[in-house]
């Protein structure tokens, strides 16, 4: 069957590809190593190519070099039978580029926006209105036709940009981490958006993702490291060879995550994750599970995931060691660090968080989750004290942090959803700033500078621009600096959007240790794999809480019949997509 | 299949419609546009005059009699002064340093003797002006002698001599024969406010668009980059002679300029210079691509020079050679001088023209600048 | 001392934030310096090219004399002579001189047979200032003329003579008056460049929420961004008063403590005013405009090239409130008079009071618009 599909490719691809590029090299001034280095691949129509990578692999850049943004030191690129360079004005007539921040005009409506980038593709005026309601009605779009982009979620921001691009219905379409911050929801209707046109219209599809769920659907997947190109092929492809070394074993409920810190400690695993209520185990090639291991190893399926790091970490030299946390003191009454009653928030006649309850206690790692929109990042803010509350009740180590002194706040440590640091100081100077202003003296703040140089492999950077660094360097120096003053509370709004796999495990690797050394966290995130590490977490919608309770018990509750064990992602679109329900007991 | 060509008309009213959108959107062009030179018109027009009036003076005489009373009494009726009598000297020099008075006007105690009839030697009135501003001194100056005039005239008659001058000087000014500095001023003044304006509408919405990333997707569609940079410039050349009508209509009804030239020239150079005005703003924003550094950029090279190097207050031709020379680059100086001229001399080919074609030559070297540095490439 | 240690934090991350950027260090500092040379050389109200056309008519020795005095003054350059009233007309309305000398035919005639011939003076009054500033240059010659005319012919003496002398600037020399004036506006734009934009910078980067979280009070991160302002403002003054005095050679004849009392009283109300606008302002274009909308009134309303007395009585008080007005009385009071602090103890205060006040709505601002 895969076979079939892989030869169906080829076929496709020898009749004519939409894109193809050869040999094709692009290096920036000041960089150190090529941004390309010779990549050739082809994009076939009918079908999404992945175009996969950690970060900094060159992905973007190779993005703009096919759209005519940037030229390439050598190589060629040929783009629906034209060189790139050459007519460049005729190409962008016919394809679709959304890029990773797609710029919409927050200040323009819905119908604003498309009506602009009609105009842009001179759609002529006779064919719009079909056109209009045919992507709105995809989009879901529809009733917000005369909303400001601005004040659209996330997720919606995201779909308006992905119906700008398809305004024009192009022949080839280039997607550049389309998803990045958009919930699981949005995420699903994005994709049937785009699977719908390339099946019915032949659309060829170029995408960029650090979802490697995504990469598993698309037909052909190109792996790119560090400039150059790892391999590429049919997603089965890559796990053919891994049939044997991937196992899954169970544990206690709540003793997931020190089962997956001590299965990584063996040599022979290459790679454990939490998988529902098992641990993922990756063996290194030739290398067995333990014989009668209790609990079992269970054999599974390898899925593109494993592939992705078992060729990653090929490249790599060496494994990071667990990040050292000084424990912090057993508090003497405050078992619950965090306690929110009655919570409610309103801008204007919107209702943004509505009346909202939850407790978290002392050393847990609690998730706040929900769609775009939902009222997660507007309790962070009032949590933090960036924002005033309306009605209820917080209390974040005993006070509300808008009200109490200056000097409380030191006991938290915020990294906000968007990269908030400053961009124009170098890495050390982000550092040393939020380190000062935490008021470390400079003993303590030269040790604590170079734990986090070192711990988050900024040393070889720390003159570097923080504004330059790529994606998941910014996510290091962020979590660096809110780590500084070893605070005894983390809020993390969404802190892996975007960044790739190898990252995120070594970032959750890190809440894992904070957390066993005490320190409470608080995120919020739209990888529903990640949501598995949480100790407990809600789901919102509306500013409403949907479901409080443990990854298992949210899992459970969203077991049916067609649906016997459900994914995290299955779950929270079964409690995202329930008819607004009134109060859920808690 | 070659739309990529045939719909830059289409392309460029979508650009236009959503520019003007955001404008009408963003409390502050608009606020640029129309508060700006309201309140600046209205602060100036009404506030800043260079006509001395009600300047404090001490007068002291060592012997004080009918005489020196008499030419006092010239100074009290004079609008230009508010004569204050000091006892002494010292007091009036004290008061002079403590700058309670701009000037005293000291005569000696052999004043009157000298100023009999056959006295071989002139009585002299001695003035002493606080020289600190010295084109304020030079008015006072002015002023004291025209008191001094009137009364020496007025004190011959009176005993039926007639002052002999042998020239007299007979000023006829033409254009404003008061001298009235409203009529000069504020029309200057709407050049310099007109190159803020311009600059400013400018300076940030090219940055704003790269920094917020809302030009990478347009970049991958069959827009032109001609038709981004007009998309751009057309709704604000609109709000910018929007605001150029206020401020001229504010001249000329509400500050009562007079208007000797013809309202289509005046169209005319309007237009070329806000076109470039608004082409510095847009050469700025491209240069920076940020909108912080468009800012600090437009603080300092737009005002500033406007309001030192367009003639607008200092005369150009006393400045050195080289700063002459650097006026040429400041597109006020041609507007100022098509504005004195079009509303106090009128139509003078002789100025409108090579000003008019200098200002042009600007537009187009600003907008070629701006074009150049704009490509669909993020290089 | 912790709240110390912070908001010097602050002020050296604004302060790399300001100059780590090449182009942003080069904005701040080399702009200032070269606006004082050009300024300085451009500000002038002296005028020294007059373009003076002469028609004479009379073509006699008096005549001659009369028009060689004003080529050989040094404010008026001669142009071609005009032989007819319309070119006179064409020489003013294009602008090609500013003063027309007429001599009538009987000018020689008049003065030597009735002792008195009148001399007509055609001025362009497009530009009243300079109109007035040249017709000033005539009378003066023209004065100059009489008294050796008179002597010469043995005409007796006036029975009057104004005797004119000027204090603190003899020569009336602008320059010396325009120098100072140039310092306090180059120090007003810069500290409005550096204070203006910051938050607003803030707030359009998210950095400012990032700030909000740290232990930083408002009053600190108020002071903290007010620090770079004063120090950049103090150097850059330095900088300015140095070229202003040894290369304009402007007479400093006050103290060094009291200028600098002064500079320091006025660095504070100005960065009260740059963060009260920066407080204000959600995105960088609104701090810009807000910037202008103080900066331009600012400069028009202190006395730098029009005189605070000639303004109507509303508009006098209105300046009350500008910080520079006060500034520009120190400097050349310092500068030319050799002022101290009694004698500028009036200019003190309020520059002090403006400070503390704007730096309060300030803070105050700070606190609610955080929400």
């Amino acid at each position: 069957m895969t076979k079939s599909m892989s030869e169906t490719m080829t076929e496709a691809m020898a009749a004519a590809p939409l894109l193809h590029a050869e040999q094709v090299s692009k290096s920036f001034a000041g960089m150190a190593r090529a941004a390309l280095n010779a990549v050739s691949l082809c994009v076939p129509a009918g079908a999404v190519t992945g175009l996969i990578g950690p970060d900094a692999a060159g992905k973007t850049t190779f993005m703009r070099l096919c759209c005519g943004l940037l030229r390439p030191d050598a190589g060629r690129i040929t783009v629906l039978d034209r060189q790139i360079g050459r007519d460049d004005a005729a190409i962008q007539a016919e394809i679709g580029y959304m890029p990773q921040h797609f710029g919409l005009y927050e200040d323009l409506t819905v119908a604003e926006n498309l009506t602009l980038y009609a105009d842009l593709h001179s759609v002529p005026q006779a064919q719009r209105p079909d056109r209009f309601a045919q992507l709105l009605d995809m989009t879901q779009l529809g009733h917000f036709t005369t909303r400001l982009a601005g004040r659209l979620s996330g997720g919606m921001k995201q779909k308006l940009g992905l119906a700008c691009t398809l305004v024009q219905p192009p022949r080839l379409l280039l997607l550049d981490e389309p998803t990045v911050g958009v919930d699981p929801v949005s995420r699903r209707e994005l994709w049937d958006i785009v699977y719908r046109l390339v099946a019915t219209d032949g659309m060829g599809v170029l995408l960029c993702t650090a979802y490697l769920d995504e990469a598993e659907r698309c037909q052909q997947v190109v792996l790119l490291h560090e400039g150059a190109v790892l391999g590429s092929g049919h997603p089965a492809d890559f796990t053919a060879h891994l049939n044997g070394r991937v196992f899954g074993v169970r544990g206690a409920a709540n003793q997931r995550r020190a089962l997956q810190t001590q299965l990584r400690q063996r040599p022979e695993v290459r790679d454990a994750v939490i998988d529902r209520d098992r641990v993922r185990v990756l063996l290194a090639p030739n290398t067995a599970p333990p014989a009668n291991a209790a609990p079992p190893w269970v054999p599974l399926a390898p899925r593109f995931e494993d592939a992705f790091i078992d060729r990653l970490l090929e490249q790599a030299t060496q494994r990071h060691p667990p990040m050292q946390v000084a424990a912090r003191p057993e508090p003497s009454a405050l078992a619950e660090v965090i306690t929110v009653s009655n919570l409610s928030r309103r801008f204007g006649a919107f209702v943004a968080v509505d009346q909202v309850s939850f407790a978290v206690r002392r050393g847990e790692i609690f998730g706040l989750l929900g769609a775009n929109g939902a009222g997660k990042s507007t309790t962070f803010r009032m949590l933090c004290g960036l924002l005033p509350a309306s009605s209820g009740q917080l209390s974040v180590a005993g006070v509300d942090l808008r009200t109490a002194a200056a000097q409380a706040r030191a006991r938290i440590g915020y990294m906000s959803q968007k990269f908030a640091l400053y961009e124009v100081l170098s890495v050390e100077q982000n550092l040393r700033f939020f380190g000062r202003a935490y008021g470390l003296n400079r003993q303590r703040l030269r040790e604590r500078l170079d734990w986090a140089l070192n711990e988050f492999g900024l040393a070889p950077l720390r003159q570097q621009n923080a504004g330059l660094l790529p994606l998941g360097f910014k996510q290091r120096l962020a979590m660096a600096a809110a780590l500084l003053h070893e605070p005894d509370i983390l809020f993390l709004d969404e802190p892996t959007s975007g960044v790739d796999p190898l990252e995120r495990r070594a970032f959750w690797q890190r809440i894992d240790a904070l957390a066993n050394a005490g320190v409470t966290i608080l995120i919020t995130t739209h990888f529903m794999d990640e949501a598995e590490y949480c100790d407990r977490m809600i789901i919102l919608s509306q500013g409403r809480i949907l479901i409080e309770g443990s990854p298992a018990e949210v899992r459970a509750g969203a077991r049916r019949p067609e649906q016997p064990d459900p994914s995290m992602e299955d779950a929270f679109i079964h409690w995202i997509s329930q008819p607004a329900a009134p109060e859920h007991a808690a | 299949m070659n739309r990529a060509a045939t719909g830059g008309g289409i392309r460029l009213k979508g650009l236009i419609i959503k520019e003007s959108k955001q404008i009408l959107r963003d409390p502050s062009s608009l606020a640029i546009a129309f508060l700006m030179p309201v309140i600046l018109l209205l602060l100036f027009g009404y506030g800043v005059s260079l006509n001395a009036r009600h300047i404090p003076i001490a007068l002291v005489a060592d012997a004080p009699d009918q005489t020196s009373a008499n030419l006092f009494a010239h100074f009290a009726q004079s609008e230009s002064f508010v004569p204050q009598h000091a006892p002494d000297l010292r007091t009036a020099e004290r008061w002079l340093r403590e700058r309670r008075v701009d000037a005293l006007v000291h005569l000696p105690a052999d004043f009157s003797r000298r100023l009999q009839p056959g006295s071989p030697e002139s009585a002299p009135v001695q003035l002493i002006v606080n020289g600190v501003d010295a084109n304020q001194a030079r008015l006072i100056e002015a002023y004291v002698q025209a008191v001094w005039g009137l009364w020496l005239s007025d004190h011959l008659a009176a005993r039926g001599h007639r002052l002999n001058r042998p020239i007299t000087l007979e000023p006829r000014i033409w254009f404003n024969p008061e001298l009235r500095s409203r009529d000069y001023l504020v029309p200057g003044l709407i050049a310099v406010i007109m190159t803020l304006i311009g600059a400013l509408l400018t300076a940030l919405v090219m940055a704003r668009e790269w920094e917020r990333g809302t030009l990478e997707a347009m970049m991958v569609t069959p827009m032109r980059v001609n038709e981004l940079i007009l998309g751009k410039l057309l709704p604000y050349f609109v709000l910018g002679m929007g605001g150029m009508a206020l401020s001229v209509a504010m001249a000329r009804w509400l500050f009562e300029v007079p208007f000797l030239g013809s309202w289509w020239l005046l169209i005319v150079s309007s237009a070329v210079f806000l076109l470039a005005a608004l082409g510095m703003g847009l050469l700025i924003s491209v240069t920076a691509r940020n909108q912080f550094i468009a800012s600090l950029i437009s603080i300092i090279v737009t005002f500033l020079p406007a309001f030192m190097l367009s003639g607008f207050i200092f005369d150009i031709g006393s400045m050195p050679p080289v700063l002459q020379a650097l006026t040429h680059l400041v597109a006020a100086r041609y507007f100022v001088t098509l504005l004195h001229t079009l509303f106090l001399a009128g139509d003078v080919p002789g100025v409108i023209w090579p000003n008019l074609l200098a200002l042009a030559a600007l537009a187009v070297v600003f907008l070629a600048a701006s074009r150049r540095k704009i490509r669909k490439s993020l290089e | 001392m912790n709240s110390l240690r912070r908001i010097w934090a602050l002020a050296i991350k604004e302060f790399q934030a300001l100059l780590r950027d090449k182009k942003s260090r080069f904005v701040i500092v080399v702009p200032p310096v070269i606006q004082l040379l050009v300024f300085s050389f451009a500000a002038s109200f002296d005028l020294n090219h007059i373009p003076l056309a002469v028609y004479d008519e009379d073509r006699g020795s008096a005549a001659s004399s009369l028009i060689a005095r004003f080529s050989g003054s040094g404010h008026f350059t001669l142009s071609a002579p005009v032989h007819n009233e319309r070119a006179l007309q064409h020489r003013i309305d294009e602008a090609q001189a500013l003063m027309v000398l007429h001599l009538p035919a009987d000018f020689s005639r008049q003065l030597h047979q009735n002792g008195s011939a009148p001399v007509q003076l055609i001025i362009d009054g497009r530009n009243s200032n300079t109109a007035a500033i040249a017709l000033s240059y005539a009378n003066r010659i023209v004065d100059q003329f009489n008294t050796d005319w008179a002597q010469s012919h043995h005409l007796p003496n006036p029975p009057s003579v104004l005797i004119s002398r000027a204090w603190f600037n003899p020569n009336l020399e602008s320059r010396w008056f325009i120098v100072p004036g140039v310092v306090g506006l180059l120090m007003l734009v810069v500290v409005m460049v550096v204070t203006a934009l910051s938050v607003a910078r803030e707030r359009e980067q998210g950095t400012f929420d990032q700030l909000l979280v740290t232990p930083l009070h408002p009053a600190e991160i108020l002071l903290g961004k007010a620090l770079p302002g004063l120090l950049i403002g103090l150097f850059e003054a330095s900088l300015i008063v140095l070229i202003a005095v040894y290369g304009f050679q402007v007479p400093l004849l006050g103290s060094l403590t009291t200028l600098y009392a002064g500079i320091a009283l006025f660095l504070l109300s100005a960065t009260g005013v740059g963060l009260m606008i920066s407080a204000l302002s959600a995105t960088l274009q609104q701090a810009v405009l807000g910037v202008f909308l103080f900066l331009v009134p600012a400069i028009i309303l202190s006395g730098f090239a029009t005189p605070i007395a000639n303004m109507p009585p509303l508009v006098q008080e209105l300046t009350l409130l500008n910080p520079l007005r006060y500034f520009m009385v120190i400097l050349r009071g310092v500068f030319l008079e050799g002022a101290g602090f009694n004698e500028l103890r009036n200019q003190f205060w309020p520059l002090a009071v403006i400070g503390v006040i704007t730096l309060l709505i300030a803070g105050w601002l700070f606190r609610h618009r955080m929400n």
